[in-house]
């Protein structure tokens, strides 16, 4: 076992994009690609021993690292991970090599800062993952936002800058809120930031009412919800590819994270009182975004509503307090970040030949590019749950939770088996098959290796996870079990 | 005059002997020399003016002539303080003053006289000492602002600081003899023992405390006392705005500290519902005008604003801990608006001013360093993680829930995510933007110093991260030994 193995997982991504920063312009671009990929891929290796060193049985904090940080105000160092957190670490290390792999050749200029930026934003990321103290946590959460927000703003679309910066004040008015109410949490538990001191505190169903709206609106803003997710489809549509991945397949979850690690923990009355209206919002989510999706004519639009709908899925799943709909939502994550990310890849591999995104001027595709046409329905399948791939395990663990809590949510839920089938199946009709109607379509090339590789891990994981999720499953188990046994108590 | 009387006030007269010197000095020395003269002995002046307050420092209130000043560990802390800013402005201001003529002996001695100035006023006993020391800084700022005689913007910034500076001077002075008369004491620590037996009518009491509040947010800049932050910011030469921008604050946050929250303490209730209003205001009207500045000196000026607003937060709570956060607050504050304008001044060549905000386009692609260091001081402005910005604001936020005002924290935080925009916004031009052509371009042209500093003092704002928390102890350490 490596010591101090999340601080290693956390500094070193962080150390090694300052280090890519430092190679200066695009004269040394390929020192910059070749570090990025070195520091991912080390990473990510590295990141496999929290797998293979994690105890299963034990609902507690793992490879926990604790050291004063700031006395005055009793603020700690303090990383730990639990069943929920680990795979979503191992997430965030395995895609930041596919974003690294997928720019390699697409950006061209300010290679080193593109690469910087996702290196960095990993081991934020990760940090994210595996805070256990609020204000360590917070600082993560919120720093993560000035990679993103350069990314989005640099490598970007047409429309990049009202993109970046609604990104980035949506994501603000939400956090600064939830910081109000961490500096309200660490006075009633007894200054202390320690997470695990917020949950064992007592509140008035009042506070906690308070307390749960503060911190929704920072986690329902990142999921995002509806009616506060109207950033995302500007942020997925006008972020680079590499950009759209991490979003869909990582910062989504950072906002699902934080429902299980604070929100109903800490404030179990007012969660199980209010779950009806959060139930409610996902449901909208889950039914008028997918309808939502039905009409777009933009591919990244179409899948970036697509994740809103399939995060609709995942709080559902939260908050309708059932194990088995609790860990249908977390696989959904772990899915729903293959997928997604997935699909912005293919979306991206298609740009960079087309630079298009528009529905209407594909056509056929698949006579051009058979490769690439399999990857892409393979993907699409996935999205709209087909059984065998990962995307059905978790839909179907929520629909059956659901179904023990209340009939209507299941059956309103299970709608998105039909829609989802509906918007991406449209999509790749109209996309991949057909007649060639367009020029530039009948000279398109079809996937190089770099592309086939990014695609095929992703195929490996998408199956593997939809055949036998028994090993993400056994270890989110107890600690799923715990959180909910928690959250039946009430705090007041 | 005993030994202990000329130890508290060392540091004060050394410097003011030295800008007198330098001042004579100036008429005798050649042409060549003056500009190295002046500037090396008034960086030697301020090491040595910071070293005498740190080396003679008390913990505990120590008083001396007659009870005019004091020297404690607060005193001590933000003289070393102004010192050290002081001497960043100079470097920062060399090669921009050097260009445009302003570089010379009355420069060095306005300068000198000002720190002096704050000295006096961070270790002042009495309101008549605390009155002159304000008002020697004030006047070398009127002056340091109208130095550019070439310039009518200067001239007119200058005429309007002076004019409604002379009058917030009156009200403060005004105030300070109703206190006067009131309780027929000078002295602020036996202000508040003698507030606390008086018994009269109410109406001259608080009538003395709206004065002296008026006189103080003027001095600061805070709303609806802030008409004349932007036009000065914007029209002074940018190394003056630098001066005025952050040395002045520290000086400011003692003055008020000592005289609310220690002299006028059994006022407490009526000075911070007005302060509640006073920050509230400040903060929305500063960062939302700010939105809508062309001009980057302007924009920061609104910028400064809505920060006194933030730290008025921290003074309102009444506490210990609120004022300790405060301090922390306008130091931390100082330090990356310093570093803000350094950058500014830094990218003003001969005939470039740097101030209007799409000047800065596509900076990222002509200098990468400076526009990252300016990205870092933005964000921390901004109050974003992982800068000092954040840790700032955390404190003060703390010390307010604390307090048991949540909603004021919450109000306070609502109006900094609108603050956010405008500095996202210096980001944005700098980093996604493409340069304008035809522009004359920015040019990066200061000396190696200044630009060895504006590294240390860009990094200082993410590097400082891991050790913030002894800026707390530090404040917490000077401000407790008083309350």
């Amino acid at each position: 076992m490596t010591p101090n193995i999340l601080s290693i997982l956390i500094w070193l991504p962080i150390l090694g994009g300052v280090l890519i920063l430092s190679t200066g312009g695009d004269r040394n671009a390929q020192l910059a690609k070749k570090l990025a990929l070195g520091f991912s891929a080390g990473t990510f290796l590295l990141s496999l021993s929290i797998y293979t060193d994690f105890d299963i049985t034990t609902a507690s904090m793992q490879f926990v690292e604790r050291y004063k940080w700031i006395e005055a105000l009793h603020i700690q160092y303090f990383l730990g991970v639990d069943g929920i957190s680990m795979p979503l670490i191992i997430l965030t290390t395995l895609l930041t090599i596919i974003v690294v792999i997928a720019g390699w050749e697409v950006i061209t200029h300010r290679v080193a800062q593109y690469m910087a930026s996702f290196l960095i934003m990993e081991g934020l990321m990760i940090g994210v993952f595996s805070s256990m103290d609020a204000i360590l946590f917070y600082l993560f959460w919120e720093s993560m936002l000035i990679p993103m927000f350069l990314i989005i703003g640099i490598w970007g679309g047409s429309n990049r800058v009202y993109a970046a910066i609604k990104f980035f004040l949506y994501t603000l008015v939400g956090s600064l809120l939830m910081l109000v109410a961490i500096i309200y949490l660490y006075f009633t538990s007894g200054h202390t930031f320690n997470i695990a001191s917020f949950h064992a505190t007592p509140l008035t169903y009042g506070t906690q009412v308070l307390i749960f709206l503060a911190f929704f609106a920072a986690f329902a803003v990142k999921v995002p919800m509806f009616p506060v997710h109207t950033w995302l489809p500007d942020a997925h549509v006008e972020a680079p590819t590499g950009g759209s991945v991490i979003l869909a397949a990582i910062t989504l979850k950072m906002g699902a994270y934080g429902f299980l690690r604070f929100s109903i923990p800490i404030t179990p009355d007012a969660s199980s009182e209010l779950a009806i209206w959060v139930i409610g919002l996902s449901l909208i989510a889950v039914v008028y975004i997918a309808l939502v999706a039905l009409v777009q004519r933009d591919m990244k639009k179409l899948i970036a509503y697509s994740s809103i709908s399939h995060m609709g899925f995942v709080t559902l799943g939260f908050f309708i307090f059932d194990s088995q709909g609790m860990e249908g939502a977390i696989v959904q994550m772990i899915s729903h970040g293959f997928v997604s990310g997935a699909l912005f890849l293919c979306v991206g591999v298609l740009y960079d030949r087309m630079h298009s995104r528009e529905i209407d001027s594909y056509g056929g595709v698949a006579n051009t590019m058979p490769v690439f046409a399999v990857f892409f329905v393979f993907f699409a399948m996935a999205n709209a749950g087909l059984p065998g791939t990962s995307g059905f395990v978790g839909e179907f663990l929520v629909i059956l939770g659901s179904f023990r809590v209340n009939g209507w949510y299941a059956v309103v839920a299970g709608l998105t088996l039909v829609l989802g089938a509906a918007y991406t199946l449209w999509m790749i009709k109209r996309v991949v098959y057909g007649e060639v109607t367009n020029e530039k379509v009948k000279a398109l090339v079809d996937v190089n290796g770099r592309e086939k590789v990014v695609l095929g891990v992703l195929v490996v994981c998408v199956l593997g996870l939809g055949i036998y999720p028994m090993p993400l499953l056994e270890v989110m188990h107890s600690t799923v079990e715990n959180l909910l046994q928690h959250a039946a108590n009430s705090k007041l | 005059m005993t030994k202990q009387d000329i130890l508290i006030v060392l540091p004060e007269i050394v410097i003011a002997l030295m800008a007198c010197f330098i001042l004579v000095l100036d008429l005798y020395l050649p042409a060549t020399k003056k500009q190295k003269f002046g500037y090396g002995l008034s960086m030697l002046t301020l090491a040595v003016g910071a070293a005498l307050s740190l080396i003679y420092s008390e913990t505990a209130p120590v008083y001396g002539l007659n009870g005019l000043v004091l020297m404690d560990s607060l005193s001590a802390i933000l003289k070393a303080g102004i010192c050290i800013l002081t001497a960043c402005v100079l470097v920062y201001g060399r090669s921009y003053a050097n260009i445009r003529g302003l570089w010379k002996g009355e420069f060095f001695a306005l300068t000198l006289f000002g720190v002096v100035g704050m000295m006096v006023m961070t270790a002042s006993n009495h309101l008549l000492s605390l009155y002159v020391g304000l008002e020697l800084l004030a006047l070398c700022l009127y002056a340091m602002v109208a130095l550019r005689i070439d310039s009518t913007a200067a001239s007119e910034a200058a005429m309007k600081y002076f004019v409604l500076g002379a009058l917030a001077s009156g009200i403060l002075l005004y105030g300070i003899s109703l206190l006067y008369g009131l309780t027929g004491t000078l002295y602020i620590s036996e202000l508040s023992a003698s507030m606390v037996r008086y018994d009269g009518s109410t109406l001259p009491r608080t009538m003395a405390l709206i004065l002296v509040l008026v006189g103080l947010l003027f001095k600061m800049g805070a709303v609806p006392f802030h008409m004349w932050v932007p036009d000065v910011y914007e029209g002074a030469p940018t190394s003056t705005t630098i001066y005025l921008a952050t040395a002045p604050k520290l000086a400011g946050f003692a003055i008020i500290l000592r005289l609310l929250a220690d002299g006028l303490e059994s006022l407490a209730t009526e000075w911070q519902g007005m302060l509640v209003v006073v920050s509230m205001v400040s903060l929305a009207l500063g960062n939302i005008i700010a939105i809508a500045q062309r001009n980057i000196k302007r924009m920061l000026a609104y910028s400064a604003i809505a920060h006194v607003g933030f730290f008025l937060l921290g003074i309102l709570t009444g506490e210990a801990s609120g004022y300790a956060s405060a301090m922390a607050y306008i130091l931390i504050y100082a330090v990356v608006t310093l570093g803000a304008f350094g950058v500014i001044l830094a990218l003003s060549g001969e005939g470039v001013e740097a101030d209007l905000i799409e000047d800065y386009s596509g900076l990222n692609q002509s200098h990468p360093w400076v526009a990252f260091i300016m990205l870092l001081l933005m964000f921390s402005l901004a109050g974003i993680p992982p800068t000092i910005g954040f840790y700032a604001k955390l404190s003060v936020l703390q010390a307010v829930v604390k307090a048991d005002m949540t909603w004021v924290a919450v109000a306070a935080v609502v109006l900094s995510v609108v603050g956010a925009f405008y500095y996202l916004r210096i980001v944005k031009v700098m980093y996604f933007d493409d340069p304008i052509t035809g522009h004359s371009g920015l040019q990066f042209s200061p000396k190696a110093d200044a630009r060895l500093l504006l590294t240390i003092n860009g990094l200082a704002v993410v590097g400082l991260m891991p050790w913030i928390g002894g800026l707390t102890t530090l404040c917490e350490g000077a401000i407790g030994v008083l309350f």
